[in-house]
C-alpha cells in the first residue's frame, strides 16, 4: 500500500523560506499568490494491507520522527 | 572534569571541543560514538559538539536526537548531570526535548560564519561562572539555522526564571535588530533548562580558547565548569 505524510508549519511559525519564494515568485510575475508556506511530503511504501495498522505506524512514525510537533502539524493518507 | 563528547555521523567539530575541553580541564575526553547505550563511568560533563549530524536530514538534529546514546544523556540530565550542547548540539537537545523551543532558518536565510559578540547575562550558573555579568565576550558563529524560536508562554518562563544565559549584541553590547544576527526571538544564542544543567548555544566557545585563535574569549566557560565540578567535589 502507498500512503503519504505531510508536514506542514503550525499557522504563526514564521517561515523564511515560504517568505522567500513568495517574493520569487512575486518576482517572476506570477499573480494572484498571496502567500507562501513550505512543507515536506513523505511518500511511504507500506508493508501489508491491514489500513488501520498502517494509520497507527504512520501516526507514530510521524510522532516519533517526521515532524517537530513544537512547531509542525502533520496529516497522514493511507493512499491504497 | 570528566567530559564525554559525543559523536554522530556528520559531526565535524568535536575535535575543537576535545582540544578546548582538554585545554580547560587537564584531561582528555571520552569521545562517545552515538549508538553507544551509556555514558563512561563518572562522567561529570556531556557535550553535544556542533557539525551537520545526518548532513542535517529532515531538521537539523532531528535524527542525532534519536539515537541510543541520547536515552543514556537524558537519563544523566534527569540526575543532575551537566549537558552543553553547541551550535548543531543545540539542534540535537531541543529536537531531544532537553530543551524548549526550536532552532528556525536564519531570518535573512544566509548561512552566517564570522565572529559575534555576546552579552552573558549572568555569572551565577555552572555554564556563566568564568565569567561576570554584562560582560561582552566574542566568540564565532557558523550556522543556517540558527534563529532560535519558542512560544510565547515559553519564552516568557525563560526570560521569568533567567533561563537566557547568552545573548546576541554589538561589540559596544547593544542588543538590537542589527546585532541579532539570525532573527532569533528576544536575541537569544543560548538557553538552561528549568533545572540549568542543560545549557544549549549556537556560537562556539570551544573556537576562541587559544591565543593563536586571536581571540580567548571562549574560555570563561570551560574554566568556569571546571571550577564549578571541583568545587562541588
Amino acid at each position: 500500500m502507498k500512503a503519504r505524510v505531510t508536514v506542514t508549519l503550525k499557522s504563526g511559525i514564521l517561515d523564511p523560506q515560504g517568505k522567500a519564494i513568495e517574493g520569487a515568485l512575486k518576482s517572476l510575475g506570477v499573480d494572484g499568490i498571496a502567500s507562501v508556506r513550505q512543507g515536506k511530503v513523505f511518500d511511504i511504501e507500506i508493508a501489508g494491507s491491514d489500513t488501520a495498522k498502517a494509520e497507527t505506524a504512520l501516526k507514530d512514525a510521524a510522532d516519533k520522527l517526521l515532524a517537530n510537533t513544537v512547531i509542525e502539524n502533520y496529516r497522514v493518507e493511507v493512499l491504497g | 572534569m570528566k567530559s564525554a563528547v559525543l559523536v554522530f555521523p556528520g559531526i565535524n567539530r568535536e575535535r575543537d571541543m576535545a582540544r578546548a575541553l582538554k585545554l580547560a580541564s587537564g584531561h582528555a575526553p571520552a569521545m562517545v560514538w552515538h549508538a553507544e547505550t551509556s555514558l563512561p563511568k563518572g562522567t561529570d560533563l556531556v557535550v553535544v559538539p556542533g557539525g551537520f549530524s545526518y548532513g542535517d536530514y529532515l531538521r537539523c538534529g532531528a535524527i542525532a536526537a534519536r539515537s541510543p546514546v541520547m536515552d543514556a544523556v537524558r537519563g544523566f540530565a534527569s540526575d543532575g548531570g551537566l549537558v552543553l550542547g553547541v551550535c548543531n548540539g543545540f539542534q540535537i537537545l531541543c529536537e531531544a526535548g532537553l530543551l524548549p523551543g526550536v532552532l528556525m532558518r536564519n531570518a535573512r536565510l544566509k548561512f552566517i560564519c564570522r565572529d559575534v559578540h555576546l552579552r552573558v547575562e549572568r555569572s551565577d550558573t555552572p555554564f556563566t561562572r568564568g565569567y561576570n555579568a554584562g560582560q561582552i565576550i566574542r566568540v564565532p558563529v557558523a550556522h543556517g539555522e540558527g534563529n532560535y524560536e519558542a512560544d510565547e508562554e515559553t519564552l516568557k518562563r525563560l526570560e521569568g526564571e533567567g533561563r537566557v544565559l547568552y545573548r546576541y549584541c554589538s561589540a559596544e553590547g547593544i542588543i538590537d535588530e542589527n546585532s541579532n544576527i539570525n532573527g532569533a526571538a528576544q536575541s537569544i544564542a543560548g538557553i538552561v533548562n528549568e533545572r540549568g544543567n542543560v545549557l544549549g548555544m549556537m556560537p562556539h566557545p570551544e573556537n576562541h580558547v587559544e591565543d593563536i585563535m586571536g581571540c580567548t574569549d571562549g574560555r570563561g566557560l570551560f574554566a568556569g565548569l571546571v571550577a564549578h565540578l571541583e568545587r562541588a567535589a
